[in-house]
């Protein structure tokens, strides 16, 4: 059986045909509109996620199946105290996949372990979050028409972002692909990416601190946002967090196809005004983690239309 | 020079740092069998100066190699048989760890469900690195 924890579980070649099936979903959604019928999905949400949770919820209701779960730790049985395992073991009974997200890393590899159905991370801790990923390379595949041969800068807080180290981890993979990490010396991309990922790989790249020095060179531009839960004083938080806003005049030197990418929610680092410009991909976004999703819920399932 | 001769059938463990005899006594968890075990600690060496040996009798059964190699990897494994040695076994690191360390990452689920086996994975090995099978994180 087939889980996804990892953005790494699938080869490129896995992923591509993936891609291809969302791109598919995509042009033809009335094809898939009753794939899953007669199937459920258990979202098992021990932390709060609206997006994450809505969107998985959303794959499977266009696929014609129905969902169940719960949306925090409060409503379920890990209030009384119940493990992850014995949980995933009562759900294998319930439904036919799972998506767990949970506050501690390594939770959904428990519940794999254990499982009688596909499980799926929908973020576990500052871990993993491997379909936001998918979602990330699906967005800038449908846009770009391509995954290599471009320059992504990766702007805003590059230590913490789970995010942003799983799309360097995926990104790498492809030829031709050069980054610009545009972050303050505090937030800089983790020594082990740096060094495990870019270095070993031999990827070219340029840490820079100036988000508009760099922004004519770049194809993609990923925002991430200054999580506050990340910080462990207030104080060290606020000093970060207006680092870099995203505003129209910071755009004016930027490449017309460029594209702007954010996993969202963003809190003030995107100017509500660069939303109607035709580069701000973000939104579009969201909609592509539903057609990935949708790929994935058919793929782990075995099910072909 | 010491003589191993005394032990009919088990193990040797050569070439142990100095003072570390009663961590491996440990982590092999010697204190839980019912054979017999001799611990020598700074015996003179030409190699080392000083270094530990333990000698453990029973078959290769009794304990878990593989972990020695984690501890020190330069502990020469010498496997006796009618009061001879039979086989010098090199102790490499091993891929895998079960319950031999923990994880301290407090963000990880082993912090919270403590049946869990806390499994670690070899990384880097020139490095030796270890990580978490379950967050990642790197053993320290």
């Amino acid at each position: 059986m087939r889980h996804l924890l990892s953005p790494l579980d699938f080869s490129v070649d896995e992923l591509d045909r993936l891609m291809d099936l969302a791109g598919d979903i995509e042009a033809r959604p009335d094809k898939y509109k009753e794939a899953c019928k007669g199937k459920k999905l258990a979202t098992l949400f021990y932390e709060p996620s609206t997006r994450t949770r809505l969107s998985f919820e959303a794959a499977m209701l266009n696929l014609g199946g129905s969902v169940l779960g719960f949306s925090s730790a409060d409503s379920s049985s890990a209030a009384k105290g119940e493990s992850v395992s014995d949980t995933i073991r009562v759900i294998s009974c319930y439904a036919d996949i799972c998506a767990m997200r949970h506050p501690k890393e390594g939770a959904p590899m428990v519940a794999a372990m254990k499982s009688g159905i596909p499980v799926i991370n929908a973020g576990d801790g500052g871990h993993q979050h491997p379909t936001q990923t998918l979602t990330d390379l699906l967005t800038i595949r449908s846009l770009k028409g391509h995954l290599g041969n471009m320059t992504v800068g990766l702007c805003g807080d590059l230590k913490f972002g789970r995010t942003v180290h799983s799309l360097i981890e995926a990104l790498v993979r492809y030829p031709g692909i050069r980054f610009v990490l545009i972050s303050p010396e505090e937030l800089r991309v983790p020594s082990y990416i740096r060094e495990n990922v870019l270095d070993a790989g031999r990827v070219p790249y340029e840490e820079v601190r100036d988000l508009e020095t760099a922004m004519p060179s770049l194809d993609i531009l990923y925002m991430t946002r200054v999580q506050k839960e990340r910080f462990f004083s207030e104080d060290e938080y606020i000093r970060m967090k207006d680092c870099y806003i995203l505003d129209r005049v910071k755009l004016k030197t930027a490449k017309p196809d460029m594209h702007i990418l954010h996993p969202l929610p963003r809190v003030n680092e995107i100017s509500v005004e660069v939303d109607d410009d035709p580069r701000a991909a973000y939104f579009p976004q969201a909609q592509y983690g539903v057609y990935i999703r949708m790929a994935l819920i058919l793929t782990l399932l075995n099910i072909t239309v | 020079m010491l003589n191993i001769g005394g032990l009919k059938d088990g193990i040797v463990l050569d070439h142990i740092q100095a003072g570390k005899s009663m961590d491996i006594y440990k982590y092999l968890k010697l204190d839980k069998l019912d054979c017999q075990v001799a611990i020598i600690k700074n015996a003179r060496s030409n190699k080392m100066g000083r270094k530990d040996i333990l000698k453990i009798e029973g078959g290769l059964d009794v304990v878990d190699l593989d972990v020695l190699g984690y501890i020190d990897c330069n502990i020469t494994v010498n496997i006796i048989k009618d009061e001879k040695i039979v086989e010098k076994k090199v102790v490499r690191l091993p891929k895998k760890l079960t319950n031999i360390i923990k994880c301290k990452n407090p963000r990880c689920i082993t912090s919270i469900e403590q049946e869990l086996p806390h499994i670690f994975f070899l990384a880097d090995e020139e490095n030796q690195v270890y990580r978490c099978a379950y967050c990642e994180e790197k053993h320290k």
